[in-house]
């Protein structure tokens, strides 16, 4: 709006003075020096909270998968026990429950578990060598459900204590409740960790705003008395605080995701020792699929964004209190 | 252009240092405003410059009554005001090119539009050696001139000075007042915030003179 937009005259006339040779002088500089950023504080405060919260969210991922892989393999499968009585042939009856449970509609397939292999199931608590005549051990008959059918229970509970009144059905109901309240439970721990490290991660780039506008004052001044509107303050600020953001994001992000990859690697150092066991048996195969690494980079982005709405926020409050 | 009604002026509980202020500053006016160390003229040319609201009265500025705007519209005013301040205020990490350039950039101009215009008023302030230097590496009299020249670069309706020849040697001076005469020639109303007697003489101008926080003007 100043009234060299209306075509005048030049200000002022250098006659001889002029320079023959033109001068070399270009804007080379950002209104916003880079350097008066404290930045790398800030990238790696941010990539430490993606590289969290990406850790979470792969977890909570892997979690979710093995739990679901879990409950569809547990539901698909009905375990009959038959137990030892006395005046009873165990033989007899595990091979009459046998025959009610393949009698059962819905059921495709049934698996008595032999002597042989009763012992082999007792092995790591009792040792090799068992002779199971000296034990009341009880004979196991897996049944597997068609998919999708449901297994009439309480008729299929009246065939088999027909045919052997010690015999029990577990549809493992109670584990398939437990491992839902488990899995959701994770899955509630999880988000209330992502919630606390966004909260950080905002109040964090809210102080590095805070601290950065201090330090670069004076140009907020000068950039009012020539003319610039808080917009165009903030916007050569915003710039700086979103590729810092995006570098954080990238960062910890990746190295989450390096983590994942390699993880399936560690796993197997650990295989065949009780830790492996233990977590090969909760995660699985402990990989993440690509829809999982693609949830966390669409993370780490989210979180430059969270970064750069942050950092406008405090900007706008800052420049309010400034002029 | 500005238009002052019975303004007062007062930091925090203090006692009133700008009394009873009504004036006018004409467009394609020069005036000196003049006075005493700590007779106010600062503080004078930051209401003018809207950095200070009046304690009381009424400051109307280029048609519209400053205690009415918000922070948009002041920017806005601003674009059309040039000031001189007594510390430069010059951002260190550019060059004095670019320094004397932001009023451009700010505007969102191209920097072909406006480069030529900038190398010749640095040359005419006698800062053409010195485009590419940056401001802690000049002297206090190139600041000062670096700071006018982004001043009155944009040719601002009106120019607010602080003491602008306050840091030059006499030849500069009258070649900065020539300036400021060619600038209010070409129609920006100019007030020089000034105690030198010497530069006054120079030019016959209308001087506004404060004293004990009143304002006496001569024609």
């Amino acid at each position: 709006m100043s009234r060299s937009d209306h075509h005048l005259g030049p200000l002022v006339d250098l006659g001889r003075e002029r320079p023959q040779v033109p001068a070399r002088a270009r804007n080379m500089s950002p209104i916003v020096p880079r350097g008066s950023i404290a930045g790398s504080a800030l990238v790696a405060v941010v990539a430490i909270m993606t590289f969290l919260a990406s850790i979470t969210t792969g977890t909570v991922l892997l979690v979710s998968a093995s739990a679901a892989e879990w409950q569809s393999e547990v539901a698909s499968e009905i375990t009959v026990q038959v137990r030892p009585a006395p005046g009873r042939d165990i033989d007899r009856d595990a091979a009459a429950v046998a025959e009610a449970v393949r009698a059962q509609s819905g059921v495709v397939d049934i698996r008595p578990f032999t002597k042989e292999e009763s012992a082999k199931l007792l092995e790591p608590w009792l040792g090799s060598g068992l002779s199971l005549d000296e034990l009341p051990v009880p004979r196991v008959i897996v049944a597997r459900v068609q998919p999708g059918a449901t297994v009439d229970l309480e008729a299929l509970r009246r065939r088999v204590t027909q045919a052997a009144p010690s015999a029990s059905v577990d549809d493992h109901r109670a584990w398939i409740e437990r491992m839902r309240s488990m899995t959701g439970a994770t899955v509630i721990a999880g988000i209330a960790i992502l919630v606390l490290v966004i909260i950080a991660t905002i109040i964090s780039v809210s102080f590095a705003t805070r601290g950065a506008m201090a330090a670069n004052r004076p140009i907020v001044e000068v950039l009012h008395f020539v003319g610039a509107g808080d917009r165009y303050i903030a916007n050569r600020f915003l710039r700086h605080f979103l590729r810092l953001g995006l570098e954080g994001g990238v960062i910890g992000g990746g190295i989450a995701m390096l983590v994942f990859g390699f993880s399936e690697s560690i796993a197997g150092w650990f295989s065949g020792t009780p830790v492996g066991d233990q977590f090969a048996a909760l995660l699985g195969t402990f990989s993440l699929r690509p829809s999982g690494y693609l949830a966390l980079a669409a993370q780490a982005v989210l979180i430059a964004a969270i970064t750069a709405w942050a950092s406008r926020r405090t900007l706008f409050k800052t420049l309010n209190e400034i002029d | 252009m500005v238009r002052f009604e019975n303004v007062g002026l007062r930091y925090g509980l203090g006692p009133e240092i700008l009394r009873d202020l009504n004036f006018l500053i004409p467009a394609h006016s020069f005036q000196f405003l003049t006075g005493p160390s700590g007779a106010g003229k600062t503080s004078l040319l930051k209401l003018l410059f809207l950095s200070l609201r009046p304690t009381r009265g009424l400051v109307n500025l280029f048609g519209h009554d400053v205690s009415l705007l918000g922070k948009d519209e002041i920017a806005d005013l601003r674009k059309r005001i040039g000031i001189v301040l007594q510390d430069f205020r010059l951002l260190d990490h550019m060059t004095t090119y670019e320094n004397v350039a932001l009023p451009f950039r700010v505007m969102g101009r191209e920097e072909s539009s406006y480069r030529k215009e900038v190398i010749d008023l640095l040359k005419w302030v006698g800062l053409g050696e010195r485009m590419d230097a940056l401001p802690p590496i000049l002297s206090g009299g190139e600041k000062q001139r670096a700071a006018i020249a982004r001043a009155v670069i944009s040719r601002p309706h009106l120019l607010l000075a602080d003491e602008p020849t306050g840091n030059v040697d006499p030849t500069l001076g009258r070649r900065l007042l020539r300036l400021f005469i060619e600038l209010n020639r070409s129609g920006t109303a100019v007030v020089i915030a000034t105690h030198d007697m010497t530069l006054m003489d120079q030019y016959d101008a209308r001087r506004l003179v404060l004293h004990e926080g009143r304002l006496h003007i001569y024609e």
